[in-house]
């Protein structure tokens, strides 16, 4: 930030002193003048992200509703039944909770994780009876699950504060009453397939746009500075329209009586509308064409930088046109391929709303799963412990992409 | 769910600020919450004036888009406005299970034989009915489909369907087309071999699906052509007829419907003037006059014989039209929702 002056360290020290003390004023005014911009994305940034972060490995829900059965149940050694005094634990613990009305709460919380919890929960809470001998009796009278071991390692399991049930969840993993790391049911189990198919999509994508994006990208730098920025509005047309406008331009165009099968159509070049609308192949072209830009700009850059004399020269020693492109061009324009397909992949990995409107359901991403768990269902959990997955997921491969082509080469824009 | 209700605080705070500047609100006005727009157009014409002229009672109202932590935050945050609340069936079990209702006692609100069955839960009084159905385009299909076994019969109707994202209505719908009787499918559905049926049944219509989430979206569908048929709610279907002059057909075999319900809010200070509300609501002669504003049936026993003839048969209330349709049971989803959703999401990912 600030430069170093080269002063000899044998020189008067009264001017080092200045010298330092002016560096210092500088420094001040420096982080002066960042600290706004620190602090917002701070407070609007990292804070709520870290904070929805958070949930994913937290478990609050059952250690507040359910105070004295967690606490009792931290001694159990899980072989056998827990002891009466955590039955009696739950007991007072539900009482408490019903007349807060915090209970659906924990009910909640420990229906994800055994189906029908939720009934046991709130159909216990109503039938217990004022007096009460022993509560395991009581307990197991009311309802035999409570006589079985399942039931009660589920609690200690969302004991919380800390836990690690989301993320095993979203890793299509649980674990079992002993505490052991199982796979979920297979009829359960859907993540890693669409974290799989996540990439995949975004893999793609990132591939067309390269293809379709470098030829582009060519003509516009080679072009006269006039024809040039007239293609470049056409270019960053797209950009100033909005993301969903474009989504649903796109279900206009490809909808089974839209504009390219009414087309085909007419011409007799087919005599069944074709299906190009709900599935895969929408989901790559509606993307591609909305990340070209960001795969053309990073590349025409690169190549406005690249002198025309280095290829004449490369034809004039009599290298073949593609031999002139293959070995001199191309490794020239690496900078800007890493960073076209750096931009493309990573923003087509959170993509959402275009996959939501011209997608089936098998073409759904991993964002998607989000938003579901997050506003619909209000799992949040779920929802945090799947974006945890994702940003990771993105880092590992930021940091391989870093080792490959080093980010120093990345010059975007 | 905290993020929710922090926000449900800051307005409930919010309220607070107003009851505050309003003065002490010991004689709170009967507050009645519906889910606006043109509904609550409709009731206000039908219930709301009408009642306040012929009781002098003040009745102030309000909307609201569901939500069970909205009625959570009120009871449990203690300074709730509300008296008397529509709520969808899934809020009525829930609230009802979380002592968030008064119980009703149905003296006062007219009696429940006046009613119909489903109208009638110990914390909940039915006002309106409204469906699930089968629609399709009579200007594009001449001879239409009759039943849900239909919409699977892909050979004689061919073209894409369309069903609403998720398990819920969907598996009763395969369960019906594969032939299970109404009255059979929650006993069918309880058991796990039930579902796995469900399931196999979806397999098979698996690669002719296409799915909706907004109800406005099956009307669209069928008029892009995008599908042949579509399960969709009634009054979107009548809409799309009345002001888009279409041709869709509903299809009212097997229907499913559900019920909104009122609810008293627990502690409430207007109990008597909320129950004489509910009593009002729920008379046959002021019943029978919502659907010619607005196609949703009512669930007075005797209101559908003061209900114009014209349009009746577009009424899910219709004795023709409910007579083979299925009520959603809310407590088996409220029960089951977690993981059917989530083997639902690995299913159609598939």
């Amino acid at each position: 930030m600030i430069q170093a002056a080269t002063v000899e360290t044998t020189e008067i020290p009264a001017l080092k002193r200045l010298l330092r003390r002016s560096q210092r004023r500088q420094q001040v005014t420096a982080i002066a003048l960042v600290a706004p911009l620190l602090v917002f994305l701070l407070l609007t940034y990292i804070g709520p992200i870290g904070a929805l972060l958070s949930r994913g490995i937290l478990d609050p829900e059952v250690p507040s509703v359910l105070p004295r059965t967690t606490a009792a149940l931290a001694t159990w050694d899980g072989r056998e039944l827990p002891p009466e005094v955590a039955f009696a634990a739950l007991v007072a613990d539900m009482r408490e909770a019903r007349s807060a009305g915090t209970l659906a709460a924990a009910a909640t919380r420990l229906n994800y994780d055994i189906n029908g919890f939720r009934s046991l929960m709130f159909s216990t809470a109503r039938r217990l009876p004022a007096e009460i001998d022993s509560a395991r009796d009581t307990l197991i009278g009311i309802d035999p699950k409570w006589g079985e071991r399942e039931t009660w390692a589920a609690i200690r399991r969302a004991s919380g504060p800390v836990g690690d049930f989301y993320l095993l969840a979203a890793l299509d993993l649980r674990r079992d009453a002993d505490g052991n790391i199982v796979a979920a049911p297979e009829d359960q189990a859907i993540f890693i397939d669409v974290i799989a198919r996540t990439f995949l999509i975004s893999g793609v994508v990132t591939a067309l746009c390269l293809v379709l994006g470098y030829p582009v990208a060519y003509v516009l730098a080679t072009l006269p500075a006039r024809s040039a920025g007239l293609l470049m509005i056409f270019v960053l047309l797209p950009f100033w329209t909005s993301l969903l406008v474009r989504t649903a331009a796109w279900v206009i165009v490809l909808q089974r009586e839209g504009i390219v099968n009414s087309l085909l159509l007419g011409i007799g070049i087919i005599e069944q509308p074709l299906e190009m609308i709900f599935n895969r192949f929408a989901v790559y072209v509606a993307m591609t064409h909305i990340l070209l830009p960001f795969m053309i700009l990073p590349l025409y850059s690169v190549m406005k930088g690249i002198p025309a004399v280095h290829l004449r020269a490369a034809a004039s020693l009599g290298a073949p046109p593609f031999t002139v492109f293959r070995r001199v061009y191309l490794p020239q324009t690496l900078p800007g391929i890493g960073a076209g397909c750096l931009l493309v992949f990573i923003q087509a990995l959170g993509y959402y709303i275009t996959p939501a409107l011209v997608g089936g359901a098998e073409d759904q991403m991993i964002s998607y799963l989000i938003a579901f768990y997050a506003s619909r269902t209000i799992n949040w959990g779920m929802a945090a412990a799947l974006s945890i997955l994702l940003l990771a997921a993105t880092l590992v491969l930021c940091a391989v992409y870093g080792r490959l082509v080093g980010f120093g080469r990345v010059r975007p824009g | 769910m905290n993020g929710r209700k922090t926000i449900l605080a800051g307005i409930a705070a919010g309220a607070l600020v107003t009851v505050a500047v309003a003065g002490p609100a010991a004689a709170r006005d009967l507050t009645v919450v519906s889910w606006g727009g043109a509904y609550q157009d409709a009731q206000r014409e039908v219930y709301f004036k009408p009642f306040v002229e012929a009781t002098k009672i003040k009745l102030l109202e309000e909307s609201w888009d569901g939500g069970v932590g909205v009625l959570r935050a009120k009871i449990q945050g203690g300074n709730n406005n509300w008296d008397v609340v529509q709520v969808e069936s899934e809020e009525l079990v829930l609230g009802c299970e979380e002592g968030l209702y008064e119980k009703i006692d149905w003296e006062k609100v007219g009696g429940k034989d006046k009613l119909m069955d489903d109208a009638v839960h110990e914390c909940g009084v039915g006002t309106i009915v409204y469906n699930f159905i089968l629609s399709y385009d009579a200007d594009r299909i001449k001879d239409g489909p009759k039943s849900w076994a239909d919409f699977w019969n892909v050979q004689k109707w061919p073209g894409k369907r369309a069903l609403r994202k998720g398990p819920k209505t969907n598996l009763e719908i395969a369960l019906m087309a594969d032939g299970v009787p109404p009255a059979e499918v929650y006993k069918t559905l309880a058991t796990e071999a039930g579902i796995e049926r469900a399931f196999r049944k979806l397999d098979e219509l698996k690669p002719h699906l296409i799915w909706w989430e907004k109800g406005s979206q099956p009307p669209q569908l069928l008029a892009a052509g995008e599908v042949a048929m579509t399960s969709a709610y009634n009054g979107r279907i009548a809409a799309a007829n009345q002001n888009d002059k279409k041709n869709f057909r509903i299809v009212w075999q097997n229907s499913l419907y559900t019920v909104d319900y009122w609810v008293i809010m627990k502690g409430t200070p207007n109990k008597a003037q909320a129950e004489q509300f509910i009593h009002f609501a729920s008379l046959p002669e002021n019943q029978a006059k919502l659907p010619a504003k607005i196609p949703y049936g009512v669930t007075a026993k005797a209101a559908t014989a003061m209900i114009d003839p014209k349009i009746l048969p577009e009424l899910p209330t219709a004795p023709e039209n409910i007579a083979t349709a299925l009520y959603i049971n809310e407590p088996f989803w409220v029960e089951n929702l977690d993981r059917l959703n989530q083997r639902f999401n690995a299913w159609v990912a598939r």
